[in-house]
């Protein structure tokens, strides 16, 4: 079992949170180039190690968190709100 | 020179105090170039230096291993073999596979214990019934064995099931007659045994740390025995795919590597007589070995894991849906539990291809479906790598299908790999 100390609701099990894979993907414009469009959809780095992944708190308090974890060990280094506008308020 | 087995030597070797056995792949030292390089020993890899040696006649090869023989997914399996796909692509690849899985104990002289027992798709209600119609149907259309057995059938095939259940009510079942399992280790040592005959050179214990490139190919390897040289490299490393493409320079690819547990437990007399797979609703699938060992698995651990080991949460899971429909091995005891990693592709099925870098060669994103896929794997692996071509079997299985939008999705669920 994971533990994922979420900012609104404080530790929790890793089965209230619904895993939505690496954050570090950007989704590019409506109108940009297929290729860019490949990459975001369809190509991953997957590391072995350090990871930055999202986690969707579909059993708590709804929101995304932004995860560092290790793929090897799966020790959690940082949690962060995704939403950078209530992380900023949160402060 | 190879020894065969047969019944007359296993008889002799009762009779002389079984003197007679001979090491069958010893411990050789990596030579400085080869034909053909494949890395990676489990099922799949062995497989392909088989096949090029015996089909393709290309012998100066080399199998490097960074553990041992079968120590990764080839030993971790829950050892189903079947071809019930529906989707171009998955359907005359697997269907392949199970046709050489049918010759491969007298191929191989060597028994894999390959057990066509029926593979049994339960189903609960009636839209289940409808959607597994359509592709046991199809499955049909493509000469892929499948039938229904309807509740009375199925009481007569297996008893045991909870029946009696209201909530998870069992209407039937689609079944494939043909599939069934196989004995794992024997399929590795069988490949081992029978590559080692034909000349090819299995090294244990040789991780590979990088990659040569020359003029924009891929020449050689560098390893923890030293560099090897090779005209073409075959990378067979599911699992760890991504973390070899990196050092290759294939960049990124449509993986993500997560954990799926097993589950053996203490032996029993017969009670499971075929593959039972409790889908769509729940997610179980649980065969009888040999020594009487209930098999069993579930769902994937869902986040990115290289870790071989699982996490409670599904334990229990997989373990309520056993209940469901098995309630009678409740008091059963666990023998052991095991995780494996794996590549779970954005479709849900592999790639067996060629790739941008000349010289290397890809087989990988097996998801759940590795073990099955052994023999036409490596049949279909070393006909893309001996002949630059892919074989038609697994014509469909490219990397450029994402590209293209021709994702080979069975289940339908985009481009999730935790889902398939």
């Amino acid at each position: 079992m994971l533990r994922i100390d979420c900012p609104f609701c404080g530790p929790r099990d890793h089965t209230e949170f619904s895993y939505e894979g690496d954050a570090t993907v950007e989704y590019p414009a409506l109108d940009a180039s297929e290729d860019e469009w490949f990459e975001a959809v369809f190509l991953r780095d997957n590391p072995r190690g350090p990871h930055s992944e999202l986690w969707h708190h579909i059993q708590g308090c709804r929101s995304f968190l932004v995860v560092q974890r290790d793929t090897l060990t799966h020790q959690i280094t940082g949690i962060r709100l995704a939403h950078q506008p209530t992380a900023e308020a949160l402060k | 020179m190879r020894q065969r087995y047969n019944a007359l030597s296993v008889l002799w070797g009762g009779l002389t105090g079984q003197k007679h056995w001979k090491q069958v792949w010893g411990r050789p030292e990596p030579k400085p170039h080869y034909d053909v390089i494949i890395i990676g020993g489990g099922g799949h890899g062995l497989a392909t230096a088989y096949y090029l040696a015996s089909e393709h006649k290309i012998r100066n090869v080399a199998v490097l291993e960074k553990g041992w023989l079968g120590g990764g997914n080839a030993g971790r399996n829950t050892t189903i073999v079947r071809s019930n796909y529906m989707v171009p692509g998955n359907t005359e690849f697997y269907e392949h596979s199970l046709k050489l899985w049918e010759n491969l104990s007298h191929e191989l002289n060597y028994n894999v214990m390959f057990s066509q027992r029926a593979h049994v798709n339960l189903v609960f209600t009636p839209s289940q019934r409808d959607a597994m119609a359509r592709r046991y149907n199809l499955m049909r259309l493509n000469g892929i064995d499948g039938e229904y057995w309807d509740q009375d059938e199925l009481r007569r095939h297996a008893p045991h099931l909870n029946y009696e259940n209201g909530r998870f009510p069992i209407l039937g079942a689609y079944v494939q007659p043909r599939a069934g399992t196989a004995r794992h280790d024997a399929v590795n040592w069988g490949f081992a045994r029978a590559a080692t005959a034909l000349g090819v050179d299995i090294i244990q214990g040789c991780e590979v740390t990088g990659f040569i490139h020359k003029a924009g190919a891929v020449v050689g390897v560098e390893t923890s025995k030293g560099e090897i040289l090779a005209d073409k490299i075959g990378m067979a490393v599911a699992g760890h795919t991504s973390v070899l493409a990196h050092k290759a320079g294939l960049g990124k690819l449509p993986i993500e590597t997560h954990k799926l547990q097993a589950y053996v437990s203490e032996p029993l007399k017969p009670i499971v007589d075929q593959v039972i797979v409790f889908g769509g609703i729940g997610h179980f699938y649980i065969s009888q070995s040999d020594k009487g060992g209930l098999v069993f698995g579930g769902d994937l651990d869902k986040y990115n894991s290289y870790a071989q080991k699982g996490n409670l949460p599904v334990y229990e899971n997989v373990m309520a849906a056993c209940m469901q429909i098995l309630p009678c091995v409740g008091r059963v005891k666990l023998l052991r539990q095991w995780a494996g990693v794996m590549d779970m592709s954005m479709d849900g099925s592999p790639f067996i291809t060629k790739t941008d870098i000349p010289g290397l060669y890809l087989n990988a994103g097996w998801c759940y479906g590795g073990f099955k896929a052994t023999p036409g794997s490596g049949h279909c692996f070393a006909h893309t790598i001996a002949r630059d071509a892919p074989h038609e079997a697994n014509a469909g299985l490219t990397l450029n299908r994402y590209r293209e939008g021709r994702q080979i999705d069975e289940t339908g669920h985009g481009p999730v790999p935790k889902l398939h």
